[in-house]
């Protein structure tokens, strides 16, 4: 299902939180507003974390990550720091990451399994998201904009990108990523997908601009509404598999 | 053939309406972007121009009135103008819309651009409608109020001429002084001048100020007043006053005041008349200046003026010795024209006869003294005032004693015979603006002055004459005016015929100052002309006469 949530009557809501399949980010805000509308769907399930990072609220901008770890940037204070390693579960890798582009959730937009990053990261950067975060590293453009993180949002059942992305170029990162892609918008016609959409595999929150049109799209991008009939009979099997095999 | 297909192109949906469409920078299609942003948000779909029926002008607010021909540019200038919000976005097409001209509807179609969200330019025409008002323009309401003008000039001299108004039509001719005149209109004694404006009359009493002496009176009429704007509405008037002196007039100077003016002898005439006049004691060359401050501080009146000259004959000149610029005293000896004109003669001259009755007076020959001895001779005409046989009606001049009184005084010089050939003048003079009605004449004399009926025809002609005359004698009055070429008359053509007949009848050759002699003797069956006439020469004269005709004012 995903979710129409605000910030501080913002709807960049991916500026101001990070989430992923084992944990989910949010800025400290005056009210709890934005994070109780965090903890009702996400509810037990995964740790939801009230930080900063380097003393500002854009931690969605700030930080990458996925199931395996999460990156900071090197201006992360080492209270935050702490803060977070008790915060987050203890399989997650937490890595502070010297990079001159220290604005990571824009250069890095990673799944679990593969991160599309801005083209001109440092090769030590680009080393250390293989390593922390499990994944094979792909130096991207997104229909001609370096900034990755910030034209699109990825997970591991799909992905949504810039709208002017060419047919070419989806099919290349469809590929890449081995997902299905989708040109879309979020917020009414906003074309910068990462700050107004954060997803993972279940569950996607959406700034509140977002349109119904929008909102379906996304859904079918990230397969998030009711299963279908084929993935059904696929999951039965897998599980089926599993059971008998 | 295969077919083979073009490159795929990106669709996303719109973000409203889900419609595939090709991603722009606003994410929407067309119609929504449509639906949730007007460009023509803020700029009026009706709007209203007034319209004077009257005059057919339209208002450009906030005053003025232009002429605007339906469906034209300037129109659409004035209707575009009316639109409040068209500085937010660009404008880039406009045009009228057929509309029937009774439905007092005017149509305009605009194309607009604008942009919205970020760099997203949307186009969109539409339709304004405006209604015709119709108003009344501030003049055609003064002119239906009858209230065309508001300062007026009332210029009097209370004479029994009018020759001081045509001398000052000239003058106002030469210095454009009635640029600003709405109308002229002509009253007993003086002229009424017209003016939409207070400035231009108080400029026009500035003016009469500098050139006769004059005094004036202003008073105001309210016409009506608003008590919240604190504004009022007037009418002013302006009487001005010329003192009832021309030149060539005789004056008696209150015994007091002219003991003050320098203790000159009561008995004067004026020579000149400026913002300020001046007169002479003929018999002593004394003058003095009056200011018009000195004048209306206790006003005298002329004792007699041009119309009461007597022509007489002059006899004799003898030259004092004194002499005091252009004037030279001199004792005359003269006699009533035609007192030698023999009532026994073979020559009929009736009308000379006619003159005067009393046949023993009219041989008389009288003693006087005149300051015209630098330009009289014996023989010559001159013009006077015969005292002896005149009655004034003054207490002034009963004052005076019986012995201090001369039987005639000379005024000026005249050219009888060049007068009674009647020739046309080789020059004529400018007129002032017709008024409504009248056909324009130009140069046939009477502007403004003399053309009312109210006046006899002959009088007025009389005076035009008399005033031509003036110009003619006069070098110093005919350079305060302007004077024009008339194209039909030839110059000097009259004299040089005269004397080619002359020779023809003697027949044989005399030498010039022989045949002067002669003529001024006046025993000729034709009478010479006075060899000092004083001609209008060419250089003084304008040209192009009729292309500076004036235009009517209305």
């Amino acid at each position: 299902m995903a979710t129409r949530i605000q910030f501080e009557n913002s709807s960049d809501i991916g500026v101001f939180s990070k989430l992923t399949n084992t944990y989910c980010l949010t800025a400290i805000q005056a009210s709890t507003n934005f994070y109780s509308a965090f903890e009702s769907e996400l509810g037990d399930v995964i740790p939801i974390v009230h930080t900063t990072i380097a003393g500002t609220r854009i931690v969605g901008r700030m930080t990458a990550g996925n199931r395996h770890g999460l990156l900071v940037p090197s201006t992360t204070t080492d209270q935050e720091l702490q803060h977070l390693r008790n915060s987050l579960p203890d399989p997650v890798a937490i890595q502070r990451v010297e990079e001159r582009l220290s604005a990571l959730g824009n250069v890095v937009a990673c799944n679990d399994y593969i991160a599309l990053v801005h083209p001109e990261i440092d090769r030590e950067t680009e080393e250390i998201i293989a390593d922390v975060l499990k994944v094979e590293v792909f130096r991207q453009t997104i229909a001609d904009n370096v900034l990755v993180g910030s034209y699109c949002a990825i997970s591991n059942q799909g992905g949504l990108v810039h709208p002017k992305t060419s047919i070419q170029d989806q099919n290349e990162l469809s590929s890449l990523l081995q997902v299905p892609i989708v040109a879309g918008t979020v917020n009414r016609g906003s074309d910068v997908i990462g700050a107004g959409l954060v997803v993972n595999d279940w569950c996607a929150f959406t700034g509140l601009d977002t349109t119904a049109t929008e909102i379906s799209v996304i859904e079918a991008a990230f397969k998030l509404q009711g299963q279908n009939s084929s993935a059904i009979i696929g999951e039965m099997r897998d599980s089926l598999i599993d059971n008998w095999a | 053939m295969e077919f083979i297909p073009g490159p795929a192109v990106t669709r996303v949906l719109c973000a409203d309406c889900g419609t595939p469409i090709v991603p722009n920078s606003a994410n929407l299609c067309v119609a929504c972007l449509r639906n949730t942003v007007d460009i023509t948000e803020g700029i009026p779909k009706q709007s209203s121009v007034s319209f004077c029926r009257n005059c057919e002008r339209f208002l450009s607010p906030p005053q003025a009135w232009i002429l605007a021909r339906p469906e034209s540019q300037e129109l659409l200038a004035l209707c575009l103008k009316r639109l409040k919000g068209l500085n937010k976005v660009r404008l880039t097409e406009a045009h009228f819309i057929w509309t029937e001209p009774h439905s007092r509807r005017l149509r305009v179609s605009l194309t607009i651009q604008k942009e919205v969200l970020t760099s997203t330019i949307l186009e969109q025409v539409f339709e304004i409608e405006y209604l015709v008002h119709n108003t009344q323009c501030s003049d055609c309401a003064r002119l239906a109020a009858k209230n065309t003008w508001k300062a007026l000039v009332q210029v009097r001299q209370k004479v029994s001429h009018k020759r001081t108004f045509l001398f000052l039509e000239q003058l106002i001719l030469k210095h454009g002084a009635q640029k600003d005149t709405i109308s002229v209109k002509e009253v007993r004694d003086g002229l009424d001048f017209f003016y939409s404006q207070r400035s231009h009359a108080i400029k026009m009493v500035e003016f009469l100020n500098g050139i006769v002496p004059v005094r004036s009176k202003n008073s105001e009429q309210l016409l009506s007043t608003d008590t919240h704007s604190n504004t009022a509405n007037y009418k002013f008037t302006y009487s001005v006053e010329i003192a009832p002196i021309c030149k060539d007039d005789l004056v008696c100077i209150p015994f007091k005041q002219a003991r003050t003016l320098s203790n000159i002898s009561p008995l004067t005439i004026c020579t000149r008349v400026g913002a300020s006049f001046q007169l002479l004691d003929v018999s002593t060359l004394q003058s003095v200046e009056i200011s018009s401050q000195i004048f209306w501080r206790s006003p005298f009146s002329a004792l007699a003026g041009v119309t009461d000259l007597v022509e007489f004959t002059v006899l004799d000149v003898e030259p004092v010795g004194t002499s005091r610029g252009r004037w030279v005293l001199a004792d005359a000896q003269v006699a009533l024209a035609g007192a030698f004109r023999s009532h026994t003669g073979t020559h009929g001259n009736s009308e000379m006869e006619m003159d005067y009755e009393t046949a023993a007076e009219s041989t008389q020959i009288f003693h006087t003294r005149t300051h015209l001895g630098a330009i009289l001779q014996p023989g010559d005409t001159a013009m006077g005032y015969y005292l002896s046989s005149s009655n004034f009606n003054s207490d002034d001049f009963a004052k005076l004693p019986a012995d201090r009184i001369p039987d005639i005084i000379l005024v000026k010089k005249a050219y009888p015979n060049r007068r009674k050939k009647g020739k046309a003048r080789n020059w004529k003079l400018r007129s002032i603006a017709k008024e409504e009605g009248e056909e324009g004449e130009t140069g046939g004399g009477r502007g403004v002055v003399g053309r009312t009926g109210g006046r006899d025809q002959k009088k007025v002609d009389e005076d035009y004459e008399l005033f031509l005359r003036d110009l003619e004698e006069d070098p110093e009055l005919r350079g305060a005016v302007n004077l024009y070429k008339a194209e039909d008359v030839k110059m000097k053509e009259g004299r040089d015929v005269g004397q080619r007949r002359r020779n023809g009848q003697y027949g044989m050759d005399v030498d010039e100052e022989a045949r002067d002699a002669e003529g001024t003797t006046a025993n000729g069956e034709e009478e010479e002309e006075e060899p000092d006439f004083p001609e209008v020469g060419l250089d003084e004269l304008l040209e192009d006469f009729d292309e500076m005709t004036l235009q009517d004012a209305a």
